[in-house]
C-alpha cells in the first residue's frame, strides 16, 4: 500500500487545503493522473500523482486544510490492472520535512551586576583584573573620566613599586645578595614574553616593553612623591661586627642554601624596631594612618632596568632564618616578573639596600602613601671609634627618609637609634 | 500543424534515433524531478522544460564540441542534450557534492566546463554578455569555435539583451543567440512584454541576421540550426535564431497557473514535439515499435541509475562551506 | 639604494598599463573612451597608437554589455582589463560583477575561474554633484569572491595593476580621479606589489589612523602635523578592501590601544564600520578609548566647493578628532 501525500510544491508551503478530490475510492489511478485540487497560498493547484494503482481510501475530506507530508489517500499498487507497469525499486520513502534547524547561538544574557557601574576602558580593566586593582579606587582622565591603561599603572606604581634613586640617579643593578644560582629565573625574554601575551590572537609588534612599563611605573609614582611629600632625610653609621659575627656563626649550622645573608637581618631589624617607633610604620592618607600590621617592601632591581618592590608581610612576626627563606623565594620571582599581586601590595614601609660593592649609602625616595624608607648602604670596613678606641669594623651607614607631614626627625632618630641597638644584639631578633 | 521539410536534413538512422532518445530522455527525466520535488529531495527553484525539448535537441547537435554552450535557468534539457551525465544533473538537483557543481549550484547552476556547458545562469539575460565576450576571446584566440546563447523571450525585454547585440554586431563576434520564445516571462504573456512580438525582428536593429522556426518540431529546428550555425561559423558574425515553443508545465513548481487558459495548454500539447517526431520515425521506416520500446527501457533504466546516483550521493562537509569563494592558489 | 622619479598618479598608472600590455597578448584593454579619447582621463593617453585596436578597445556605453563581454572572455581564456570610467557608472554594471564575476567560481564548485581586472576610477572631489561623487568602496567590498583594492598611494598605482593580472579571480582597482595630478617620488625600479595586506605607511605609537583611498595622503599629513604636537600616530593603508587584512591593523590597535578610521564613503554600513566591528570583536581588550570614525557626512554631495568640502574628512577633521581621543 502507498500512502498519497499532500505534496511539497515549493519550499514557502507549508500547507494546503484540499478543495476536490477529483478521484475516488476504487478508481484506478496512473502516473501524471490529477487525483485532487488543493488551494494554497498562490491559488488553486492541480495535484498529479507519481504512483499506479487503485484509491484503497480517501483520508482526509474535502475542505481540510493539512501540512505538507500529510498522508491524504492509500493506493494499492497491486489492485491495479494486471498488466500495470511496476514501479521501480526506489519507491516511497517516508518523506521528512526538516525544517532548518535554528542555529542561532544561545545567548545567556548575563545580569549586570549589583556593583556600581566603573567606566574603564577595556584594556584597563585587563589590566586591573590581572593586578588585582580595585578599579573603584582609580580616579579615570579618559573620555567622559574613563579609566584608562594610564591611571591604572599609575596606580600599580603606587602600590607595588617604590623607587630607592635619588634624582637622576640610575638604579643600580643586583642589590639584594642572593645565592647566584637562586638568581637565575628562566629566560628573561621569554618571561617577560608571557607576561605581555594577550587574550587577542594577533600578531603584536612589540609594544610597550615590561621594562618601558615598569619604568613608566616608577616615573610616575617617584614623581608623585617628589610632587607631594616634603622628605626630612637622617643617617647612622652601624657598626656591623657583632651582626657578621652572628650571621657567620649562624650559617656554620645551616644548610648552604638557607644560609642567612644581612638583608634578612636588616629587615627584622626594622621590623623590630617599628614595633618599638610605630609611628613610621603608616600611610599619609588624609592625615596619618598607623597600620598594625609591619609588612616591609623590599627593593629588588631588574637588570632590564627598573626595579620591583615585592613585600614581607608581617615582618615583626617572622624570624631571620623565615625573613631569608621569603627573600629567597620572593626575589628571583620578582626579576623573572613573576610575582602575584597579593606579593605587591599593602606594604606599609619600603627597604632599600644597596648591596656589595657598590655606592655607600642611599638616600631614599619615600613610596606614596608610606612615610618612610630605610637605605642600607655597602657593608664596608671603615676605621670606627668606640669606647676611645679606633679599630677597623665593618659598618653600614643606614638612612631613613621620612615625610616631614607625617612625624619630624625625632621620630626618625628614635627609630634609628632603635635599628642600631637591634644590630648591636643580633641575637635578640 | 507544419509538417517537417525533412528533405534538406541528411539524418541517418542512427543520429535519428539518439535525438529521439535525447527527446524522451529530457521529459521523463524532468517527470522524475517532479516527483522527487513532491518529495522534498529537489528544493529550491525546479524551471521544467517538458514540451521545449526540441529546441534544445535540435539546437545542439548543431554544435561541435569546442563550441560553447550558455543556458538559462530552465537548463536540464540542455545539459542532457549537450551530453551531461544524468546522474551528475541529479545529484546536483539534490545537492549532493557528486553534483556536475559540487551541489553548490543547484537545478538553475548546472556546469560542465569538460563538455564547454557554461550553466545554469539565473539572472534572467545576465549570461548574454558573456557569451559575448567568450565569442570574443575566440575571436582574439582565432580558436574557430562558436558560442552558443540559450535565453528566453523575457530575456529580450531586458537591456542586457540589447547591449549584447549590439556588442555582438559591433565586434563581429561568433555567437549564436537562440531566443526560446515559450510565451511566457513567468506569468506574463508575451504581448504585455514585447511592444514588437515577432523577436527576430528585432536583430534588424543591430545589424544582426536572423530568423524565426517552429520550435515544437523538431525537423524544422535542426534545419534552421544548422543553417544559423553554419553562418556564425563561416562569416565569424552573431545570429539570431527565434525557436516559437511552449512549456506545458507550470513556470516552477509553485505555480497556480493563475494568468494562461487549460484549454491553451491542451491545444499546445497537441503539438508535443516527442509524439510528433515519433510518428515521423516510424512512418518513415527509420524506426520500429520495438526499437521505441527499447528507447523507452533504456530512458527508464538511465532515470533510475540517475536517481539512485543521487540518493547515493553524499553531503559536502559544512567546514568546506567558504571553499571556492577565491581560488585555492590565490596570490595569498 | 634605487633611485626615485616625482610621478604623477595618472603617470603611475599607465606606466603599469603600459607594461601590462607589453608583458603578455592575453591582455587586452577595453572601456568607454580608452582609446580614440585617450581615457576620459587621459590614463590610456597614445596607448592605442602603440598596441593598437585589438588591445585598446573603445566600447559603446554599455556598462553591463562589456563588463559582462570582459568576464566572458576572461571565462574563455583572456585576461581583459575592463574600465569602467566611474564608479558613478557601475552601478550599471553591478549584476554582472555580483551576479557572474563573484559568483561562477563557487556555484560551478570551482569549475570556472574568471580573471577579469576591472578598474573603476571612484571619489569625491571636483564638484561634480550628487551622480559623479560616488564612494562606493563599501558596495564592492561587500561581496565575497571578488578582491577589491584601493588605490591610495602612487606605489600602488604603479604596481598593483600587475598582480591583478595574476589573479585568477576578479579584481576590482578603485582609482581615484582626484589624486590623478598628484605627484609624488617613488622608487625609478618601482614594479608589482603585494595586494593581500595592508601597509603600515607610517609607524607610531600612540594611535592607529585606519584608511584608504584618497584618505592615505591625508592621515599622513595630519599625522607630521601631530607629530609636530609630540602625538605619534601610526597610519595604516587598508589597500585591500576585500578580503580584509585584520592582522595588520589588530596588530597596530594591540600596540596604540587606540583606533581612528578614516573614509570618504558614507558612514552607515561603510568600509570602518566593518573595520570597527572587527576591532570589536578581536582587540577589545586592547583597546583604551572608544573606537572613532570619520566618515563621509550622510547626504548626495553637493555642489559647492565649501559644502562638498565638507561632506568628507578633511585634514584639519583628522588633526582634531586625534587629539580629542587622546586627550578627552
Amino acid at each position: 500500500m502507498t500512502e498519497f501525500l499532500m505534496p511539497s510544491l515549493g519550499a514557502d508551503m507549508e500547507d494546503g487545503t484540499l478543495v476536490e478530490w477529483r478521484k475516488k475510492s476504487g478508481d484506478t489511478v496512473k502516473r501524471g493522473d490529477i487525483i485532487a485540487e488543493v488551494e494554497t497560498q498562490k491559488g488553486l493547484i492541480e495535484i498529479e500523482v507519481f504512483d499506479e494503482g487503485v484509491i484503497e481510501k480517501l483520508l482526509i475530506k474535502e475542505g481540510e486544510k493539512v501540512p505538507v507530508g500529510t498522508p491524504m489517500a492509500l493506493i494499492n499498487p497491486d489492485g491495479a490492472e494486471a498488466e500495470a507497469k511496476k514501479e521501480t525499486a526506489s519507491m516511497k520513502k517516508e518523506v521528512k520535512l526538516q525544517p532548518i534547524e535554528e542555529k542561532a547561538e544561545q545567548k545567556v544574557m548575563e545580569k549586570s551586576t549589583k556593583e556600581i557601574r566603573i567606566r574603564a576602558t577595556p584594556i584597563a580593566k585587563k589590566i586591573a583584573q590581572d593586578k588585582g586593582i580595585d578599579l573603584s579606587q582609580v580616579t579615570g582622565t579618559g573620555e567622559n573620566g574613563a579609566i584608562t591603561k594610564d591611571d591604572v599603572e599609575n596606580v600599580i606604581v603606587q602600590k607595588g613599586e617604590i623607587s630607592k634613586t635619588e634624582k637622576g640617579e640610575k638604579p643600580v643593578d643586583n642589590l639584594v645578595e642572593v645565592e647566584p644560582e637562586k638568581t637565575e629565573a628562566q629566560p628573561f625574554e621569554a618571561e617577560l614574553y608571557k607576561m605581555e601575551k594577550q587574550p587577542v590572537e594577533v600578531k603584536k609588534e612589540r609594544a610597550l616593553t615590561p621594562a618601558e612599563a615598569i619604568r613608566s611605573a616608577v616615573a610616575a609614582a617617584m614623581s608623585k612623591s617628589n610632587r607631594e611629600i616634603p622628605h626630612y632625610y637622617l643617617e647612622k653609621r652601624v657598626d656591623m661586627s657583632k651582626a657578621m659575627a652572628w650571621i657567620k656563626e649562624t650559617n656554620r649550622e645551616r644548610p648552604i642554601q638557607k644560609r642567612l645573608l644581612p638583608a634578612a637581618l636588616f629587615i627584622k631589624a626594622v621590623a623590630s624596631s617599628l614595633d618599638e617607633v610605630s609611628e613610621l610604620n603608616a600611610i599619609w592618607e588624609n592625615g596619618l594612618q598607623l597600620k598594625n600590621e609591619i609588612n616591609i617592601g623590599f627593593v629588588v632591581s631588574l637588570r632590564t632596568g627598573g626595579i620591583i618592590v615585592p613585600v614581607i608581610l608581617q615582618a615583626d612576626s617572622k624570624s631571620v632564618g623565615e625573613i631569608m627563606e621569603v627573600l629567597n623565594d620572593l626575589i628571583p620571582r620578582a626579576r623573572a616578573l613573576k610575582l602575584r599581586s597579593s606579593e605587591l601590595s599593602d606594604s606599609t614601609i619600603t627597604i632599600t639596600n644597596i648591596g656589595e660593592g657598590s655606592a655607600d649609602k642611599v638616600f631614599g625616595v619615600i613610596y606614596p602613601p608610606q612615610v618612610a624608607i630605610i637605605g642600607f648602604g655597602n657593608i664596608t670596613e671603615q676605621a670606627f671609634a668606640e669606647n676611645g678606641m679606633l679599630g677597623i669594623r665593618p659598618v653600614v651607614d643606614v638612612t631613613l627618609a621620612g615625610d616631614h607631614r607625617a612625624t619630624d626627625g625625632i621620630t626618625g632618630s628614635r627609630f634609628l637609634g632603635s635599628l642600631n641597638k637591634y644590630l648591636q644584639n643580633p641575637e635578640s631578633l | 500543424m507544419p509538417k517537417t521539410k525533412s528533405k534538406k536534413i541528411d539524418l541517418d538512422a542512427k543520429k535519428s534515433r539518439h535525438l529521439f532518445y535525447q527527446m524522451l530522455l529530457i521529459r521523463k527525466f524532468e517527470d522524475k524531478a517532479a516527483e522527487e520535488y513532491t518529495k522534498a529531495k529537489i528544493r529550491g527553484f525546479l524551471h521544467l522544460y517538458i514540451g521545449e525539448e526540441a529546441v534544445a535537441v535540435g539546437v545542439i547537435q548543431a554544435l561541435t564540441d569546442d563550441d560553447n554552450v550558455l543556458c538559462t535557468y530552465r537548463e536540464h534539457g540542455h545539459a542532457l542534450a549537450r551530453g551531461m551525465d544524468a546522474g551528475a544533473i541529479m545529484a546536483e538537483m539534490y545537492g549532493k557534492q557528486e553534483g556536475c557543481s559540487r551541489g553548490r549550484g543547484g537545478s538553475m547552476h548546472l556546469f560542465d566546463k569538460s563538455i564547454n556547458f557554461f550553466g545554469g545562469n539565473a539572472i534572467v539575460a545576465g549570461h548574454l554578455p558573456m557569451a559575448v565576450g567568450m565569442a570574443l576571446a575566440s575571436k582574439k584566440q582565432k580558436k574557430g569555435n562558436i558560442t552558443c546563447c540559450f535565453f528566453g523571450e523575457g530575456a529580450a525585454a531586458e537591456g542586457e539583451f540589447h547591449e549584447a547585440m549590439n556588442l555582438a554586431a559591433l565586434w563581429k563576434v561568433p555567437v549564436l543567440f537562440v531566443c526560446e520564445n515559450n510565451l511566457y516571462a513567468m506569468g506574463t504573456a508575451i504581448r504585455y512584454s514585447h511592444s514588437v512580438q515577432e523577436l527576430e525582428k528585432k536583430g534588424a536593429a543591430y545589424g544582426v541576421e536572423s530568423s524565426a522556426v517552429n520550435g515544437m518540431n523538431l525537423m524544422d529546428v535542426i534545419e534552421a540550426a544548422n543553417e544559423a550555425v553554419q553562418k556564425v561559423r563561416d562569416n565569424g558574425k552573431p545570429y539570431l535564431l527565434v525557436c516559437n515553443t511552449y512549456r506545458f508545465r507550470a513556470h516552477s513548481m509553485f505555480d497556480a497557473e493563475l494568468y494562461r487558459d487549460k484549454k491553451e495548454v491542451e491545444e499546445w500539447k497537441k503539438r508535443d514535439p516527442i509524439p510528433e517526431f515519433q510518428e515521423f520515425l516510424l512512418k518513415q521506416k527509420i524506426i520500429t515499435e520495438k526499437e521505441i520500446k527499447k528507447i523507452e527501457n533504456q530512458v527508464d533504466s538511465e532515470i533510475q541509475k540517475a536517481v539512485d546516483f543521487a540518493e547515493a550521493g553524499t553531503w559536502e562537509p559544512i567546514d568546506q562551506l567558504t571553499e571556492f569563494v577565491y581560488s585555492e592558489n590565490e596570490t595569498k | 639604494m634605487s633611485q626615485t622619479i616625482k610621478i604623477t598618479y595618472r603617470e603611475a598608472f599607465k606606466q603599469g598599463l603600459r607594461e601590462a600590455l607589453q608583458n603578455d597578448d592575453r591582455i587586452f584593454l577595453m572601456g568607454e573612451d580608452v582609446g580614440r579619447y585617450g581615457g576620459a582621463f587621459a590614463v590610456s593617453k597614445g596607448l592605442l597608437q602603440e598596441f593598437g585596436e585589438e588591445r585598446i578597445m573603445d566600447v559603446p556605453l554599455s556598462e553591463s554589455g562589456f563588463v559582462g563581454a570582459g568576464i566572458g572572455a576572461a571565462l574563455a581564456g583572456m585576461k581583459p582589463i575592463v574600465e569602467v570610467m566611474t564608479v558613478n557608472f557601475g552601478l550599471l554594471a553591478m549584476d554582472q560583477i555580483v551576479n557572474n564575476a563573484a559568483t561562477l567560481l563557487h556555484m560551478s564548485g570551482g569549475q570556472l575561474n574568471v580573471p577579469v581586472v576591472i578598474r573603476i576610477s571612484c571619489g569625491i572631489g571636483q564638484q561634480l554633484a550628487a551622480q559623479h561623487s560616488h564612494s562606493w568602496e563599501p558596495f564592492f567590498a561587500q561581496v565575497p569572491g571578488l578582491v577589491v583594492l584601493s588605490v591610495g598611494t602612487h606605489e600602488d598605482a604603479r604596481g598593483m595593476l600587475h598582480t591583478a593580472l595574476q589573479s585568477p579571480d576578479p579584481v576590482i582597482i578603485i582609482e581615484y580621479t582626484s589624486m590623478l595630478n598628484l605627484e609624488k617620488e617613488i622608487s625609478t625600479d618601482m614594479g608589482a606589489v603585494n595586494i593581500t595586506k595592508a601597509k603600515v605607511i607610517k609607524s607610531g605609537k600612540d594611535i592607529s589612523i585606519i584608511t584608504y583611498g584618497t584618505g592615505v595622503y591625508k592621515c599622513l599629513e595630519s599625522a607630521d602635523e601631530l607629530a609636530a604636537e609630540g602625538i605619534d600616530a601610526e597610519v595604516i593603508d587598508l589597500r585591500v578592501l576585500r578580503p580584509l587584512d585584520e592582522e595588520t591593523f589588530l596588530a597596530s590597535v594591540a600596540k596604540t590601544h587606540r583606533a581612528l578610521i578614516v573614509e570618504d564613503a558614507w558612514r552607515s554600513v561603510s568600509i570602518s564600520s566593518e573595520i570597527s566591528s572587527r576591532i570589536m570583536e578581536k582587540a577589545f581588550y586592547e583597546l583604551d578609548a572608544s573606537v572613532k570614525r570619520l566618515c563621509g557626512v550622510e547626504v548626495p554631495i553637493p555642489y559647492p566647493l565649501h559644502l562638498e568640502q565638507a561632506s568628507v574628512p578633511q585634514k584639519s577633521d583628522i588633526v582634531k578628532a586625534v587629539k580629542r581621543i587622546i586627550n578627552p
